[in-house]
Parts: C-alpha cells; sequence; structure tokens
C-alpha cells in the first residue's frame, strides 16, 4: 500500500459558520482517500479557531490539524504556514467559504494520476465548469478580464484567478516562494510563473457557487489592482 | 523575452513593413487610387481584432453556465451536514 497523501489547506478567516460545514463536505467526499486538513486562521475575531479545536475533537487530529497566525496576513503566506504541517505528498488548497465544493478534489486526484501533472487546477471557464450566483455583470467583468489575460500572457490554463487546486508539494512550495502579488493577482502568477518554470498543469472542470448574494466583492479598486498585476505580469515574464 | 518584448519586436516588425510599402519601397507601388487603403490597414487590423474579441466575449458571457444544480446540491447538502453534525455532538451558534 503505496497510497500518496493529500494535505488540504483551508485558510480562513471569520468562518465559523462555514467552517463545520466545509469539513463536513470533504469527509464526505473524501472517503477511502488518505488526507488531512490544515486549518490555518489568522485568528478570527468570530472564533473560527474555537470551531476548527470543535471539529478536531470529533473527527480527530490525524484528519483535522488547526493552526494559524496572530493576525491577518496574505494568502501567500497562510499556504506556506500551513505547508509546514503538511504531510501529504501532495497539497490541495480551497476557500473555506463553500464556493469550492470538495467533490472535484477526487477529480483532481484522478487527472493529477493519470498524466502526472505537477499541478491540477480547477476552472470556472471551460467544459462543464461555471459559475452560481453571479449576475451578467459580472459575468461579463470576469469574462472581459479572463479574455485580456488569455491575449497578453498566453498562460495556457484557462482559469488563472480560481484558487481550488492541487500541487504537487514542492512545486507548491517553489511557487510560493517566487510569487509576491497580492489577493487575485497572486494566484494568477502561480499559473503564469508554473509556466515559466515547465510544470505540467492539468484542468477540471468545476462549478463555482457564489453564496455572497448581493454585495459584489469587485469594485473599482479591485479592478485596478488587477490590471496593475496584469501589467506587471506582461511586463516581466 | 518577456511578453511585452514579444509584443512590441510583433508590432516593430508590422510597422516596418506598413512604413516600407507607403514609401514605395516594397513591389506594391503606392498609387493615388490606393494610398488610402494602405493607409487604413492598421486601422482595418485594429478594428477586426476589436470586433472578434468583443464577439468572443458576448458568446462567453452569454454560454457561462449558471450551475443551478450545482447550487440546489449544495444546500441540500448543506442541510445534512447540520443535522449530521448536531447528532455528533457539534453546536452551531
Amino acid at each position: 500500500m503505496n497510497e500518496p497523501k493529500y494535505s488540504i489547506i483551508l485558510p480562513t478567516y471569520n468562518e465559523s459558520e462555514n467552517l463545520p460545514l466545509i469539513i463536513w463536505l470533504i469527509i464526505k467526499h473524501m472517503e477511502n482517500e488518505n488526507f488531512e486538513v490544515i486549518i490555518v486562521d489568522d485568528n478570527s475575531p468570530d472564533g473560527t479557531t474555537q470551531v476548527a479545536k470543535e471539529l478536531q475533537k470529533i473527527y480527530g487530529d490525524e484528519k483535522i490539524v488547526v493552526t494559524g497566525r496572530e493576525k491577518k496576513l496574505g494568502l501567500g503566506s497562510a499556504y506556506i504556514h500551513g505547508i509546514k504541517f503538511a504531510k501529504g505528498d501532495f497539497v490541495v488548497i480551497m476557500d473555506a467559504d463553500l464556493s469550492h465544493h470538495p467533490k472535484f478534489i477526487k477529480q483532481f486526484i484522478r487527472h493529477q494520476k493519470e498524466n502526472d501533472y505537477d499541478i491540477v487546477t480547477g476552472t470556472r471557464y471551460a467544459g462543464d465548469g461555471g459559475v452560481h450566483g453571479w449576475n451578467i455583470k459580472r459575468k461579463a467583468i470576469s469574462r472581459t478580464a479572463n479574455y485580456v489575460t488569455q491575449v497578453l500572457l498566453r498562460p495556457g490554463v484557462s482559469d488563472l484567478t480560481g484558487s481550488f487546486r492541487l500541487y504537487k508539494k514542492r512545486v507548491l512550495e517553489k511557487l510560493v516562494q517566487s510569487c509576491i502579488s497580492k489577493g487575485y493577482v497572486f494566484q494568477m502568477e502561480m499559473m503564469v510563473r508554473a509556466n515559466q518554470f515547465g510544470f505540467s498543469v492539468g484542468e477540471v472542470p468545476i462549478s463555482f457557487v457564489d453564496r455572497q448574494f448581493g454585495e459584489s466583492k469587485l469594485g473599482g479598486n479591485e479592478i485596478f489592482q488587477f490590471l496593475k498585476g496584469l501589467l506587471y505580469l506582461f511586463a516581466t515574464t | 523575452m518577456t511578453k511585452l518584448a514579444q509584443w512590441l519586436f510583433g508590432l516593430t516588425l508590422f510597422l516596418s513593413i506598413w512604413m516600407a510599402i507607403l514609401k514605395d519601397l516594397s513591389p506594391i507601388k503606392v498609387t493615388n487610387d490606393n494610398i488610402f487603403w494602405i493607409y487604413l490597414i492598421p486601422v482595418a487590423f485594429v478594428a477586426i481584432f476589436g470586433v472578434v474579441s468583443l464577439l468572443i466575449i458576448i458568446y462567453r458571457v452569454a454560454t457561462f453556465n449558471n450551475c443551478d444544480d450545482a447550487a440546489k446540491e449544495l444546500t441540500k447538502e448543506i442541510n445534512q451536514a447540520k443535522k449530521d453534525l448536531e447528532v455528533k455532538g457539534f453546536k452551531f451558534k
């Protein structure tokens, strides 16, 4: 028996409501896999860490690892922190807000095994992939941003800004160390650098269910930051 | 070569050829009849690129999957999760 182990890193901030649900879903959909979940909570004021510890009592500390930092730091550093605890050969990163469904992890694993990919990324923009809960304006912004990025960077991957991915552990370590951007651009830089380093990337279509109805996170400032990051990658890679 | 350098290289190449035609250095001879069209070449390229891009984006927005089934399935699973977790002794706030 030499089944690879998968470490699922869940960076959280104020996810005390979603965390029990996402953990339950991971346990359900990762049946028969060798895995652990590493919760990296940045001292959320809503008590996410306490919730994580409750869940650890229920599911055991083999399955659930709880860690975190004193205060909220960047996503990249949350991954670095999580990797330190990862005992797996592969690392899965995903959001804890239920927009990424754990049922896709098994598909990532299968796809990775087929071609020994260094990275498998979920994609909302290809095949049966898609998004629930976005209005036409949000879809148009997303598709336009994606199109412009494809034309300028030709990254060979259809979804650059998604954050539901499986990495070989050493590949993730190397990428996180070489990426300096923040937010959406960080995910984009990870893929562009992966391409640059010659890592192989597979794609699996995913359905992204956006449950934060109403309040759109995509304001003018986000768009400006995105364009700035895009130009940075355009000029440097 | 960075992506920026690739674009600048392509742009320079294109402009050189276009200028060569315009200055009558190519086999295509400039006449009063065709000079207007030669001037129009770069504009036509930009316009075609713009229109094709717009059509591609419109098509992709129109065919962007809504994943209604995935949302329904998730709601169902959330309810199961809440029940099951309470049985296991987890207290929801």
